[in-house]
């Protein structure tokens, strides 16, 4: 196994004003190396402590998870990649600078880092937009350049946590399109957490189904795709199943946790 | 919770003069308890009231000067959109100018005496004032313009209840400034070349090197000054409660 | 041009033909002005001749060392209080105060503590200047998005690495007004004092030309160091906003 939860649970202690709030778990969950993986939330649900904890961001309050056999706890090893949801470009450094960046902080050679960096540039689609700074970009081509800035690193896991979440429904299913080839080239582990449900549909190899506070998984969906997988199996039959199969399940959580009664 | 700070702060500030003090020795510092002494004693003494008169009296016609100048320029210049376009890169490199290199100017115009320190004092305060107003006005959101309208105002009405309203805080964060820099600009003037008033005994204290003294009047004119501050800074906080940035007068801009 | 900056000028050349007017038909006397034209002559002729060369360096040495020691301690200073909410919250009041004390009446106690040299105005020019610094690495550092902080985690980063790599050069354009604010109130400190009481540069300069009746060397050396300041201050200005746009996200 890549990486494994075991009964991870994650509370927020009681703070001045607000009550001890239970947000996650108990969580198991087994990712084999090489698969993607979503998750859906459902509407409502706050920020990503799954991700935070997977990734060493946070502390799990019990429970533990591992990846590569180590036990992942208060940093975060080495060999994961992190895209957020809010652009992480940093706007002091143009688009080539910034993808560069974590090959030059793990000091690596001045040759390999611009061979990785042209790269991930021409894989990525900004080579025209090197010498950019992110504030001249667009949204899509902002959250390009931190996908860049992940990947040049060749992470084993790559964690996204609703990394389109800003972009217009086609450049999402096309972003979904790269996010695909880049799974495809780099054989990585995908974990990616959205609560958009065709979009995990149509990228993972699994879905898990989150539920309301305190998140748990209440059904892991297969779905059978082949690997070699665009956008465009958003039109078979197969896709309509599975969405309306998680959306059943879904809607029920996504009442609950805007506030309204079972219907 | 604010208090228990302020009184943190105030005893950290005594502690460290108390500190200072012991590395340096008398000849170069006051300790704090001689130096609080020595001000209740100046207090007390009836030659130091006259001066306190002369240093009040130039400062508060000053201060008066420039809050009315200042606001006249101010909302005036901040009215349209071109005057204020025109006029704010000329105030604020009016702003960032040592106005102590005009002081000899105002001195041959004005001669020694009382209406140079005045007009001294005066033009410290008229810039940040007028820049703050000008500035207050035209950050007036349209909105407020566009409600007025459909609330079908009087152009009296809506400048009193409306616009003052929300141009006000900003007003107040000049008058603060204005006051402050007033006096700095008031006692600036007494220090040179002056014959009574409160920076004049600083100096006069400076050249007898009487360490006492040049700290209890520093001492007092640092009290005054930042009380009247912290009520001023209080009253902003009210009328609204982003305002009172400590960013320093000139981060504007 | 734009038109408010066409406006602007117009008014400027207004201001000074109207001085230059009075100033040569007699109304304004020669003991009071001298008009703007002679003013620009005679600065001219005292550049030339080098005769303030030595107060000119001396002044401008001291506001630079005043500007750098203010921007190390105030960058220094502001980063490690951002680390430290609770002391922060104590110097709170200190700051939101500091600029309305007469910073001059300390002038007396400096020169007594540290002699006659230069060493009173540099203090005097670092002590305006620094919290300004201070405040507004205070301000950039705030300001850093919490995802560039996970971003330095994700990274393994190290709490000097992502204040150096991270914070410090997001915090940059602040700092950069910072640094206008610290030029302007160096200037400011530095002259101010050494008109007050001191023995050489350009602030004593005026002060002397003032009190021997020599308009003709006091009136160009105050021309001298209101364009200086001023071309510095527009510059930086100019270069702010540049950096700031830059940012824009």
């Amino acid at each position: 196994m890549h990486v494994s939860l075991r009964g991870v649970t994650r509370v927020y202690g009681a703070r001045a004003g607000q009550p001890e709030a239970h947000a996650l778990g108990p969580i198991d969950l087994d990712l084999e190396r090489g698969e993607f993986f979503s998750v859906v939330e459902p509407s409502g649900c706050g920020k990503s402590t799954l991700l935070d904890v997977m990734a060493g961001l946070a502390r799990p309050s019990a429970g533990e998870c591992t990846f590569e056999g180590r036990r992942v706890e208060g940093e975060v090893p080495d060999g994961i990649g992190v895209v957020f949801q809010e652009d992480a470009s940093f706007p002091w450094l143009t688009v080539r600078d910034n993808i560069a960046f974590g090959l030059r902080q793990a000091g690596r050679l001045d040759s390999e880092i611009q061979a990785q960096t042209l790269y991930a540039l021409e894989f990525m689609g900004l080579k025209d937009f090197a010498n950019a700074y992110p504030a001249q970009l667009s949204g899509g081509m902002r959250q390009r350049v931190c996908i860049a800035r992940t990947l040049v690193l060749k992470p084993r896991l790559i964690l996204l946590d609703e990394p389109f979440g800003a972009l217009d429904q086609q450049t999402r299913l096309l972003m979904g399109d790269e996010l695909l080839r880049l799974w495809r080239e780099t054989g990585a582990t995908i974990l990616l957490i959205t609560h958009a449900i065709d979009e995990a549909t149509m990228l993972a190899d699994r879905v898990g189904v989150m539920s309301a506070r305190p998140g748990c998984f209440l059904e892991i969906v297969s779905t059978g795709w082949q690997k070699e997988r665009d956008s465009t199996v958003v039109s078979s039959e197969a896709f309509g199943r599975l969405t309306s199969r998680i959306w059943t399940r879904l809607r029920v959580e996504s009442l609950r946790s805007l506030g309204h009664v079972d219907q | 919770m604010r208090w228990r700070d302020s009184a943190l702060l105030i005893v950290i500030l005594l502690a460290a003069w108390q500190l200072l003090y012991f590395a340096v020795g008398d000849v170069a510092l006051s300790s704090p308890a001689r130096t609080f002494q020595a001000a209740a004693r100046m207090l007390g003494d009836a030659r130091f009231w006259p001066h306190t008169r002369e240093t009040l009296l130039a400062f508060c016609q000053a201060f008066a000067i420039a809050l009315a100048i200042g606001l006249a320029i101010g909302l005036t210049l901040g009215a349209s959109r071109l005057t204020g376009e025109v006029a704010e890169p000329l105030l604020v490199a009016l702003y960032s100018i040592p106005k102590v290199t005009l002081y000899p100017v105002i001195l041959l115009v004005f001669g020694i005496g009382m209406p140079a320190k005045v007009a001294f004092g005066a033009i410290h305060g008229i810039v940040p004032i007028s820049l703050f107003a000008m500035n207050a006005i035209r950050d007036i959101s349209p909105v407020h313009l566009r409600t007025a309208r459909v609330l079908r105002l009087s152009p009296s009405e809506t400048a009193t209840k409306i616009l003052l309203r929300a141009a006000l805080p900003e007003i107040v964060t000049g008058i603060r400034v204005g006051f402050s820099l007033t006096l700095i600009g008031t006692l600036l003037g007494e220090m040179f070349g002056a014959q009574r008033g409160l920076g004049f005994l600083l100096m006069q204290a400076m050249s007898l090197h009487e360490m006492e003294r040049i700290m209890s009047l520093t001492l007092l004119l640092v009290i005054f000054a930042a009380t009247v501050n912290a009520g001023l800074l209080a009253l902003e906080r009210r009328l609204s409660p982003s305002a009172g940035l400590s960013d320093g007068p000139l981060a504007r801009g | 041009m734009s038109k408010a900056e066409l406006i602007r000028l117009a008014v400027i050349v207004f201001l000074i033909g109207m001085l230059e007017a009075l100033c040569r038909t007699g109304i304004i006397p020669t003991i009071t002005a001298i008009p703007p034209s002679a003013m620009f002559e005679a600065l001219f002729k005292i550049l030339a001749s080098g005769k303030f060369n030595q107060d000119i360096a001396v002044t401008l040495r001291n506001v630079s060392v005043a500007i750098t020691a203010a921007m190390l301690v105030g960058i220094v200073l502001g980063t490690l209080l951002q680390s430290l909410p609770a002391v922060r919250r104590i110097f709170d009041p200190l700051f939101a105060t500091y600029y309305a004390v007469p910073m001059y009446a300390f002038y007396p106690l400096l020169i007594v503590v540290l002699g006659l040299g230069d060493l009173p105005q540099i203090a005097i020019g670092f002590l305006l200047a620094v919290v300004a610094v201070l405040l507004n690495t205070l301000n950039g550092l705030d300001r850093v998005p919490p995802v560039l902080l996970k971003t330095a985690q994700v990274h393994r980063l190290g709490l000097i690495r992502t204040a150096l790599k991270v914070r410090l050069p997001f915090a940059a354009p602040y700092i950069f007004t910072g640094f206008k604010l610290a030029v302007a109130y160096s200037f400011i400190g530095v002259i101010g004092a050494e008109f007050i009481t001191s023995n050489r540069g350009i602030g004593y300069e005026i002060a002397f030309a003032y009190n021997n009746f020599d308009n003709r060397v006091m009136y160009p050396m105050i021309l001298l160091v209101l364009m200086v300041v001023i071309t510095v201050n527009m510059s930086l200005h100019h270069w702010e906003k540049r950096l700031m746009e830059r940012r824009l996200r």
